[in-house]
């Protein structure tokens, strides 16, 4: 997803109110292609007959924008329940490392504000809240009113998708289908990290295409995406580590 | 509860998608000293998201024939400079469009 830089450099002794409006502020930029990307889950949803009410209620309940699109993808009669779920969790296993890196945020927060807090914590207002935190103003309120800003626009999104879904004929003549394809494709080169990725992408298509045409259901979205990050595990010289590696490889 | 009533399926796979998502979320927070910071896990991890995505879409691409192949380069060339995911799916799914309308 789309990952806007913004750095409001004002007072930390802000109140929490004033931090939640300027993190709901913050993430209008990235809110407005989150409701156009959620159109297109919207219209999707309608195509395969899933009602305005439960897509709300996956809306509200799961926020996650990839899972939700993987899900409605899966979603034929009658419902594999235990592969949406184990599919969720494979795409929405990064959130372990985006909730981990929220931990220097919430330090000292009891743990119930922690449990209130991180509902909404979703890919766009986490990178505009790391991008605040680096310099030095983000507080778990700013994250809340940014997660409370990319879910107003997630649910106006969809739900104004989930309306034209229903009086679009023929989703095929407008590649309708297709744009599943294009969603991830964009969101996955958004994802590139450098050369470093190479080895570990080539191995996770390869491992993909040869085990779905091998196994039935979902299996290869978890052999590909575990074969290919495991490449960087087995690959400890040679490469220029980022970031918080830079001290691990020597 | 009638575990075969369609709309108590549906409503299963959202309360279960619901709960893995969140206890991921909180899960990570809570965890997140005892996660190890480097290594070959955490190598593991942050290459998981582009890997994961990628698995989900190869195939589809593949299966999409030629136009879908060009349409998915376009998509990924489109988000590579622009950085722009919305825009980069308007074009591929255009060149899709237009190859259907156009019989191609």
């Amino acid at each position: 997803m789309q990952v806007a830089v913004e750095r409001p450099a004002r007072s930390l002794r802000e109140t929490a109110a004033v931090q939640l409006r300027r993190g709901f502020i913050a993430n209008l930029p990235v809110a407005a292609s989150v409701a156009a990307y959620g159109s297109v889950l919207g219209v999707l949803a309608a195509q395969k007959g899933i009602g305005w009410l439960m897509l709300l209620m996956m809306n509200l309940s799961i926020f996650a924008g990839s899972a939700q699109f993987v899900m409605v993808d899966m979603w034929v009669a009658p419902l594999p329940v235990v592969e949406i779920v184990i599919a969720v969790m494979i795409i929405n296993m990064r959130y372990l490392l985006i909730g981990a890196s929220l931990q220097p945020l919430f330090r000292g927060k009891p743990l119930g504000h922690k449990m209130g807090m991180m509902h909404l914590v979703a890919d766009e207002n986490w990178a505009v809240t790391m991008a605040a935190h680096r310099s030095g103003t983000a507080t778990t309120a700013f994250l809340f009113g940014g997660g409370l800003c990319v879910l107003s626009a997630w649910c106006a999104g969809t739900m104004l998708g989930h309306r034209l879904g229903a009086v679009v004929q023929n989703p095929e003549a407008f590649a309708l289908d297709f744009a599943f394809v294009a969603v991830f494709t964009a969101l996955t080169v958004s994802l590139w990290r450098g050369r470093e990725d190479v080895l570990p992408w080539l191995v996770a298509a390869v491992v993909a295409i040869g085990v779905e045409k091998l196994l039935p259901g979902k299996w290869y979205i978890l052999a590909g995406g575990m074969a290919g990050a495991l490449v960087p595990v087995f690959r400890r010289t040679g490469r220029k580590p980022r970031g918080e590696n830079s001290n691990e490889l020597g | 509860m009638n575990l075969a009533d369609p709309e108590m399926t549906a409503i299963m796979a959202v309360i279960g998608a619901a709960a893995a998502t969140y206890g991921l979320r909180l899960g990570g927070l809570l965890l997140s000293e005892r996660l190890p910071q480097n290594g070959g896990f955490r190598r593991f991890m942050e290459a998981l998201p582009g890997t994961i995505l990628l698995s989900l879409v190869a195939p589809g691409i593949l299966a999409a024939g030629t136009w879908g192949a060009v349409a998915a380069a376009s998509t990924a060339l489109c988000t590579w400079k622009t950085r722009n995911v919305f825009l980069s799916m308007i074009i591929g799914v255009a060149i899709v469009a237009a190859a259907r309308r156009l019989g191609w």
